[in-house]
């Protein structure tokens, strides 16, 4: 619900008035005022953004980083920080004007927001986003730009062990461009998801189950890793895992509460939730395995939490904490049959299990906001969700935004890793892959 | 002389290390090894991906003692070592051909 689109249509008729009340006199000294911006607002939408961050780097990089064999860690790490710096370049250049600002034509608004923005020469001091009224449009670039750069990030999961860094880059920055700024433009920027009623608040299906997507479909454009099924992949150092996976767990905060994109009641509901369900997912997933499999893994643990987090996501501002709650339960199973039951029957290596996790816990989670939204917790959706409000309908269009999702990412990531494959090539030869990706891509290694 | 090596459980170490110094041994060298004999390794799970680790972490130790103190010092590592589990170690015992001290030059015996 990061648009604001209502609250700004009140404000926006608030000014609208007191402009036609007031005289021209009044207009002259309007014309050099700055606009009222929310100073707890902006404070807490910048540390919000600092915390996205911190997702990523180095929250994200070591979860993954931590997984995967010795000598792939550094390259692992390198795809998050890699990752974070172009994306940065990118939006500032293009991503954030065709993501956040509006297209001068209606319809063509419906898929892909303006190009007025583009190097942000538009964004001067004084600047607002009419998404984000009260914080400073800098704050709200930034805030989104911290969402773009761990969205694509996610992705590496799926591929680790086995691309070229060269093919990775361009794969984040085309992906960014073409995947990631219009599925933000249509659920948040103003598209048609958005103006469809689609619920989610801060990217279940824009961030997560985009990427889990791309992940499920990069892992079977890349094939199978060197050795998988054969030889010990087993992670080098849980302990990064651990140290990753709360980071993410903390940062988290900033995500979901941040995507009030005010300090207020719902800011601290969506914080409140979100602390809830992740608790209940890692202890679904724990559970889960110490009957299956006899004993509660650490890496279970964490992998429960991070399904918590992201099946929470596009509930959370929109749920009670009882919703919060199953639906954190149910993350934790359901994500525990995916990664570790499905994935092995179908045969995939989805190397660090993007797909399991956050494409399946976004998907998840995006159709059971719809079933546990609450008109009371999130009055400006006032139909509310299916099992409080007995609005079914949004059942309806919770599908749609997951299906849209689905098949638009699956199609243009595949044609993406096709003309980078063809052009550069996506993987590393036999030889690199099996003496480790560090000292070949990067020339460096971990030591001791 | 012999040269007593003994593979043991790492926790095992400390006790050990105590009783052969009360039993009057001056010195030994300790290392940080893997490897499998009838304990073979074990099975570690992540995610559901079943790994078998076929060698274990186990710490070497290396006395050079004179001959008549053999007995004793292997009489102290197996005391100390065992716990009737499959995995205790083994201990192997060498003949030593010469001895020499670095800083002194004292041969055999007096470099002991």
């Amino acid at each position: 619900m990061r648009t604001d689109l209502k609250k700004f249509g009140v404000r926006a008729l608030a000014a609208a008035a007191a402009i036609l009340l007031s005289t021209g006199a009044a207009f002259a000294q309007a014309a050099a005022a700055a606009p009222k911006i929310d100073s707890g607002d902006t404070a807490w939408m910048i540390t919000s953004s600092a915390l996205v961050l911190l997702m990523t780097i180095p929250g994200l990089g070591l979860f993954y980083a931590g997984m995967v064999r010795k000598k792939n860690m550094l390259a692992t790490m390198a795809q998050s920080f890699g990752a974070t710096c172009i994306i940065t370049v990118l939006w500032m250049v293009i991503g954030y004007s065709i993501a956040f600002t509006p297209n001068a034509d209606a319809n063509t608004n419906q898929w892909i927001g303006g190009f007025g923005h583009i190097f942000l020469k538009q964004m001067g001091l004084n600047a607002i986003n009419p998404l984000a009224p009260t914080i400073p449009e800098s704050v709200y670039m930034f805030f989104q730009m911290t969402f773009a750069i761990i969205t694509p990030a996610l992705i590496a999961g799926a591929l680790a062990d086995r691309m070229k860094f060269s093919a990775f880059m361009w794969f984040m920055s085309l992906w960014l461009i073409l995947v990631y700024c219009p599925i933000a433009h249509w659920v948040w920027g103003g598209g048609w998801l958005g103006t469809m009623g689609a619920m989610d608040y801060a990217g279940g299906s824009v961030v997560h189950l985009n990427a889990g997507t791309a992940g499920l479909v990069t892992c079977l454009v890349l094939g199978k890793r060197v050795g998988y099924g054969s030889e010990n992949m087993a992670p080098y150092n849980v302990l990064f895992s651990v140290i990753g996976a709360s980071l993410l767990w903390v940062g988290w905060f900033g995500f979901n509460a941040g995507s009030a994109v005010h300090a207020d009641w719902n800011a601290g509901m969506a914080a409140a939730a979100t602390q809830i369900a992740t608790a209940a997912a890692a202890m679904g997933w724990m559970v889960s395995e110490w009957i299956i499999s006899r004993k509660p893994s650490v890496l279970g643990m964490i992998s429960g939490a991070v399904a918590g987090l992201v099946a929470i996501t596009p509930a959370s501002g929109f749920v009670d904490p009882m919703g919060a709650l199953i639906i954190g339960i149910a993350a934790g199973v359901v994500c525990y049959v995916a990664s570790v039951w499905v994935k092995r029957l179908l045969g995939y290596d989805d190397a660090l299990d993007t797909w399991g996790v956050h494409g399946v816990g976004g998907a998840l989670g995006a159709i059971l906001t719809g079933a546990f939204a609450s008109s009371k917790i999130q009055p400006t959706y006032p139909n509310g969700g299916w099992l409080l409000d007995g609005n079914v309908h949004q059942m309806v269009v919770q599908f749609y935004d997951v299906a849209a999702v689905f098949i638009y990412c699956a199609v243009v990531t595949f044609i993406i890793l096709k003309v980078i494959d063809i052009v550069i090539g996506l993987r590393v030869s036999r030889d690199v892959e099996v003496e480790g990706l560090d000292i070949n891509l990067h020339g460096e290694m971990v030591q001791g | 002389m012999k040269l007593i090596t003994a593979i043991i459980k790492p926790f095992k170490l400390d006790e050990v290390r105590e009783q052969l110094s009360a039993i009057g041994v001056q010195g030994m060298t300790v290392t940080e090894v893997k490897g499998y004999g009838r304990q073979k390794g074990h099975t570690e799970i992540y995610r559901g991906a079943e790994y078998a680790v076929s060698f274990l972490p186990k710490v070497k130790i290396e006395v050079a003692v004179k001959s008549e103190m053999a007995e004793a010092v292997i009489e102290a590592i197996t005391a100390k070592a065992k716990t009737g589990q499959i995995g205790d170690g083994k201990i192997f015992v060498t003949p030593l051909d010469q001895v020499v001290r670095i800083r002194t030059g004292e041969t055999d015996s007096d470099a002991l």
